[in-house]
């Protein structure tokens, strides 16, 4: 399925496969060259490995990975369904520091949301991104310029714009 | 009243601007009805009966007269020469043209005004007590806290894609006008015992097809906590609650699966794992704080000879009064209700004149301000006493001056079948029967106060099971069926009403609110108003009068 971020479309080098036994106790999403079998998995260079989870996944049990893991991938079934904004917040806020992939049909008026919930690419499926040309993910991305909640990554912070004018008054 | 900054309006015209290019991109097909859809719901864009509807945005209900003004502009310009009050302190338009939305929001944003999140599974437009700034025991204005909150949930990027939508209101009073017991989120001003201010915060309140009353999640949270405890609140269950079933998805289904005690924990447990920066929220409450001082009222007794002497000559006045005003803070001011309640009329319904006729008199007699109460009427919150008989022989003028809030006949109708696709049965005709049956304003004064609430189906978006007296229309079979509750309440004794037996059919149910009333009049001791003789009473002695017949 296409690949992007905030360069555009981008080469996806991972590959999906599916295991018999997951590491964890969801299913792993890929990592390429990689044979079959769980105990393998735990010698691979952290860089190589990534998985992915459903968006009702327990936090606590993906947390240990986190060092060792180079991406996760969010399930997201539906655009409408938004639990997996707050877990990239989660996954970001409890330290994760790998890339983070929302998979599923996201659509373009999405991405600088994603993008504030920690997110860095999203891979929705064709026959959302065939809808969807380039141009209009890069427009969405700018169309708000500056927000009012604190702590997100994105565009700029009005509460933080609207201090930096009161400190140049005084 | 709260000015946009540069930054606010900035904000709203790239918001307007970002909905024009949605918009577009569904005419030419980039877009798909179903990805379309949230989309326009998050600006207030239904797909309605016979005509898309536009609900607009009025922040804690709070409005200048030049706003009121453009309402009517827009009124006659876009829809038929009338808007629709709403439950939700907002107006709504039903005969815009999809084409028209996107001039429709730039008017709006040149009066600093939007339709940001007045509809769709969001944080909704925040209310509040539509008396704020005004009401004589309230501990800080609520509207401060209704603005952060506004600017906090507008386009939160973690929170437009929830289970369901998520309403919060914030009063500042004993006396609940915000009914924040039946919201997802209340917030109480309160003050501690070491005489601090602060939010005591309730959740999972709501009324829709599983009424429910909200808990006590924090007593006690300190002002400059606000917002993370919201965004830890919101978190929890954002996560957890349901999504497989939309009529079990609000955060009221949660609360009652989990526990309070486990809620309130898992929100604890987010919260303290929160980034919290205080100074910069209590910078910005200071900030916000400043439009919200108190107005440059005028010196005056507390007592004004004209309101005294009117009142003495012109009953229809001293009738208005004694049902419409409301004491202020301030000596020599008070608080008037305009009511949308004429006989006849649609609840909530203000033609663009009258519209601007009540901006002309907030102008001149209100310092510019008005609110919009969950009732379906307008308030003029500053009024000199003084002043009060001209007020009142303007509103006249135009047909504002029915003197019935909260009388039997200030009834709150959703659409119901006239205009929306949802209902099961007709709701503003069941509404104008009651009102014109106990039109006699006589009849009304011996009735004394007395909510009814009508929905046109099981959403209850007209508040039906908070209302004294509350009706449900239903289908049954093909006909429409209304279902009566009794005993259900929107302030601090916040109750939900019990449902008293079979339903009625369209031609019935007039009469039966008639044998409600009379048994509560037969009923009564001295004094009491129907709640309290219901109250007293149960709801077998209503009961039996209105099925013994049957
Ligand atoms: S209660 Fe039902 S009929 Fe009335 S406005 Fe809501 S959805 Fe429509």
């Amino acid at each position: 399925m296409p690949l992007r971020d905030d360069d555009g479309p981008i080469e996806d080098r991972w590959t999906r496969v599916s295991l018999g036994e997951a590491l964890v106790e969801f299913s792993i999403l890929e990592f390429s060259g990689v044979d079959e079998r769980g105990e393998e998995i735990e010698t691979r260079k952290p860089s190589a490995l990534g998985f992915h989870v459903a968006n009702d996944v327990d936090v606590h049990t993906v947390v240990p990975w986190f060092e060792r893991v180079a991406l996760i991938s969010v399930d997201f079934p539906s655009f409408a369904d938004g639990r997996g904004f707050s877990l990239g917040r989660k996954f970001r806020a409890m330290g994760f520091r790998g890339r983070l992939r929302a998979t599923g049909p996201v659509i373009a008026d999405q991405y600088a949301y994603l993008r504030a919930c920690g997110f860095d690419e999203v891979e929705p499926p064709e026959r959302v991104s065939n809808r969807q040309p380039e141009a209009h993910w890069k427009a969405a991305a700018k169309a708000i310029t500056a927000g009012y909640q604190r702590g997100y990554p994105g565009p700029s912070n009005i509460l933080e714009a609207r201090r930096a004018a009161r400190d140049i008054r005084r | 009243m709260y000015r946009y900054d540069e930054f606010d309006a900035a904000f709203v015209r790239e918001r307007s601007a970002q909905f024009r290019d949605q918009v577009q991109r569904r005419l030419t097909g980039a877009l798909t009805e179903e990805e379309f859809r949230p989309l326009r719901l998050m600006n207030g864009l239904y797909l309605q009966l016979h005509a898309y509807m536009l609900r607009l945005a009025i922040p804690y209900g709070a409005m200048r007269g030049e706003q009121m003004r453009h309402l009517a502009m827009i009124a006659e310009r876009y829809d038929r020469g009338y808007g629709h009050f709403t439950t939700r302190q907002n107006i709504q338009f039903n005969w815009p043209k999809l084409k028209d939305v996107p001039d429709i929001l730039d008017h709006l944003a040149d009066v600093e005004m939007h339709a940001i999140q007045s509809s769709g599974n969001c944080i909704r437009n925040t209310t509040s007590d539509p008396y704020a700034g005004a009401a004589p025991d309230e501990i800080e204005d609520p509207r401060i806290t209704g603005e952060m909150i506004r600017q906090w949930s507008s386009l939160h990027p973690e929170f437009m894609f929830l289970g369901r939508k998520f309403k919060i209101a914030v009063s500042a009073t004993e006396e609940d006008r915000a009914a924040i017991k039946v919201h997802d989120i209340g917030i109480q001003i309160v003050r501690n015992e070491a005489g601090e201010a602060g939010y005591k915060v309730l959740v999972g309140g709501g009324l829709g097809r599983t009424p429910m009353i909200g808990k006590v999640l924090r007593e006690f949270l300190p002002k400059a906590d606000l917002l993370p405890y919201l965004e830890a609140t919101l978190r929890v269950y954002n996560l957890f609650g349901r999504r497989d079933n939309k009529y079990k998805a609000r955060i009221k289904i949660l609360v009652h699966k989990l526990g309070i005690e486990e809620y309130a924990a898992r929100v604890e447990e987010e919260f303290a794992s929160l980034d919290k920066s205080p100074e910069l929220d209590a910078d910005e409450y200071r900030r916000i704080a400043a439009y919200f001082a108190l107005p440059a009222f005028k010196a005056a007794a507390e007592e004004s000879v004209l309101l005294e002497r009117m009142q003495r000559e012109d009953a229809g006045f001293a009738a208005w009064v004694k049902r419409n005003v409301h004491p202020h803070r301030q000596p020599g001011y008070a608080i008037a209700t305009i009511s949308l309640k004429p006989i006849g009329g649609a609840p909530g319904d203000a033609t663009a004149e009258q519209m601007r006729l009540m901006a002309a008199v907030a102008e001149a007699h209100s310092l510019d301000e008005l609110r919009v109460t969950h009732e379906q009427n307008i308030v003029l919150p500053h009024v000199r006493k003084d002043e009060l008989y001209l007020v009142w022989s303007k509103l006249k003028s135009q047909g504002l001056d029915a003197p019935n809030k909260g009388m039997v006949t200030d009834i709150i109708a959703c659409p119901g079948l006239d205009y929306c696709n949802l209902a099961t049965a007709r709701s503003i005709p069941v509404a104008q029967n009651i009102a014109e049956t106990f039109a006699d304003p006589a009849m009304q004064e011996k009735i004394g106060p007395l909510s009814i609430k009508i929905s046109g189906c099981i959403n209850a978006c007209g508040h039906h099971h908070i209302g004294h007296i509350g009706i449900l229309g239903l289908d049954k079979a093909g006909v429409e069926s209304y279902q009566i509750t009794l005993g259900g309440e929107s302030t601090e004794t916040a109750a939900i009403g019990e449902r008293v037996g079979p339903g009625f059919s369209y031609g019935e149910v007039t009469g039966a609110i008639e044998t409600l009333i009379e048994t509560y009049l037969d009923q009564r001791e001295t004094g009491e108003t129907f709640l309290q003789t219901y109250r007293r009473v149960g709801l077998t002695a209503f009961k039996e009068t209105l099925y013994a017949a049957a």
